[in-house]
């Protein structure tokens, strides 16, 4: 199978393996992202999800496979790599540098390296980092250095966002206003691939999750319907004879008539328990082990 | 032209950054005038006719000066950059290498304009030091001002792989230059030092930059004091030259954005 040249892939990935020597970082990668989606891989450390970020943006060779980003092959170097870097925007998983430059001439800075770079004072605003915008970044906080970071990520208008981890050290209110950021951008037709340890966030954001462990791709499937997800069963509790009672079942609401019937109206603390993606992800995860 | 838009662009904001940097002004910008100070204050004799040793010293120090500001900053600042991941930031983004180049060449030629101007200045000021009154001695002054520090940036880029960590750069590149001082006359004559030290020094270009000074800012008689009982500076211009060559092939060659 090669790749085709049609333009409604962002991201295309045809047997991708990394090999460093005898071991496979990634072991066999087919994978296609759309336009104007949000793609979140999921997986454990070491699973080769930075490896396949990194090949992706043009940072590691790659062993064997195919892959194109926006129609292109990201290890070209020159001219024709720059002009493709112009519509890519990358927030690598950890930068600890932290110049003596404020949060406003670190971004000013890096807006004049694009073609089309967004308004510095409005991307400050997106990423929250208004009140700081006079700090230098060395002072910032882990959190506000990682929005730093996003906001550096964005300032070029990319087509296509590559996020490794980006709300690591996040507070869950700064965590939700980047998630308002990031559907903001794909409103905006923004390609958003982000790896993450956070199910929540996957399960928030993205349209379709991967799970990868080991070097290879497990599944991939909207996260709900991931692992049969739909399918699996329910966990049902409640109140008898002064006991929690718990079964498990694919037809719940057939269990809750049966009990309704025989204990005659109001179950007591009656709870139905879907499974989250994260139940399913590491089960998912256990079985690959 | 993009390149050198941009080049510019990081030249402004590197210097920018260096001279917000407490230790990177002390120690790099400052620390030569500080040693002309000391060294001039306490070695006051006369090592020829007309000529004293804080002359001699200061002649050097201009020199040294060059590679303090080019090789040793560059071999220090640019591991870290590599280990912080400014310089992975800066690969994902459409501008070249070149650009980041150009921007060190910028920092560079400030500093070393800025720190010769600083030398001169107390040089005449304190410790007798002439200006050159002929227009062949400001011609050897350029060229020397500029072969050596084009030299001592392209040695700095090239050197800057040889430390393993951003944070041990300084205890490998420090003591080079330290030992590079005492060896090619900076700190004593250099007629005086042994011959094998003389030998070894001969090899890099420090040796070559500090003569070469010395025949700027010392009395054409004192050539006669010299090694070669010549101020050699043809000889000197040629290996300055071949290092140029030989540090800009390797610091193309061997240069990597991260330490993977």
């Amino acid at each position: 199978m090669t790749i085709s040249t049609s333009s409604e892939f962002a991201i295309e990935i045809n047997g991708l393996t990394k090999n460093y020597g005898d071991k496979f970082a990634v072991a066999g990668i087919d994978l296609t992202v759309s336009k104007g989606e949000i793609f979140a891989l999921l997986g454990p450390n070491g699973a080769g999800k930075t490896t396949t970020v990194e090949i992706l943006e043009g940072f590691r060779n790659l062993s064997s496979g195919e892959i194109k980003v926006l129609g292109f092959d990201p290890a070209t170097k020159g001219e024709a790599g720059r002009s493709w870097r112009n519509k890519i925007g990358i927030v690598l998983q950890s930068t600890t540098d932290a110049a003596d430059l404020t949060v406003q001439e670190t971004v000013e800075h890096f807006s004049h390296y694009y073609k089309n770079p967004r308004d510095v004072d409005e991307v400050i605003d997106e990423v929250g980092l208004r009140e700081k915008a006079k700090e230098f970044a060395r002072n910032l906080s882990g959190g506000q250095r990682r929005r730093l970071d996003v906001a550096l990520g964005i300032i070029g208008s990319p087509e296509l966002l590559f996020l490794d981890e980006p709300t690591t050290g996040f507070d869950p209110e700064a965590r939700r206003a980047f998630w308002d950021l990031l559907n903001k951008l794909r409103s905006e037709g923004t390609t958003i691939f982000l790896t993450t340890h956070y199910l929540d966030e996957a399960e928030a954001l993205a349209d379709r999750v991967g799970v990868i462990a080991n070097g290879k791709i497990i599944e991939i499937a909207p996260p709900a319907t991931l692992g049969n997800r739909a399918n699996a069963p329910a966990r049902i509790t409640w109140l008898e004879n002064g006991k929690i009672q718990e079964i498990e079942s694919i037809n719940p609401t057939a269990e809750v008539q049966k009990l309704m019937s025989r204990l005659s109206g109001e179950i007591p603390q009656l709870q139905i328990i879907r499974p989250n993606l994260e139940d399913i992800y590491l089960r998912m995860i256990g079985e690959n082990r | 032209m993009k390149t050198l838009k941009l080049g510019l662009l990081r030249g402004r904001m590197e210097i920018k950054v260096f001279m917000r940097g407490r230790e990177s002004v002390v120690f790099t910008l400052l620390f030569p005038v500080i040693l002309l100070f000391i060294f001039g204050s306490v070695f006051k004799n006369t090592i020829a006719p007309g000529v004293t040793f804080s002359q001699y010293f200061v002649a050097g120090m201009i020199a040294s000066g060059l590679v303090n500001t080019g090789f040793q900053q560059l071999a220090i600042t640019i591991p870290m950059e590599r280990e912080f991941g400014t310089l992975k930031r800066l690969r994902g983004r459409p501008i070249s290498v070149s650009a980041y180049f150009i921007g060190k060449a910028y920092l560079i030629t400030f500093l070393m304009i800025l720190q010769t101007a600083l030398l001169l200045g107390f040089g005449v000021a304190l410790f007798g030091l002439e200006m050159p009154t002929s227009s062949s001695k400001w011609l050897t002054f350029t060229w020397l001002i500029v072969l050596g520090s084009a030299c001592s940036t392209v040695l700095g880029i090239a050197f800057s792989v040889v430390p393993k960590s951003g944070r041990g750069a300084s205890a490998v590149v420090s003591p080079i230059v330290i030992i590079l001082q005492f060896f090619s006359g900076v700190f004593f004559v250099f007629s005086e030092l042994p011959t094998w030290m003389q030998q070894f020094a001969a090899i890099f270009p420090l040796k070559w930059l500090t003569q070469g000074m010395r025949s700027v800012f010392l009395p054409e008689s004192f050539a006669t004091q010299e090694v070669a009982a010549n101020w050699e500076l043809g000889r000197t211009a040629i290996i300055l030259v071949v290092w140029l060559i030989a540090g800009l092939f390797l610091a193309i060659k061997t240069f990597k954005w991260s330490e993977e």
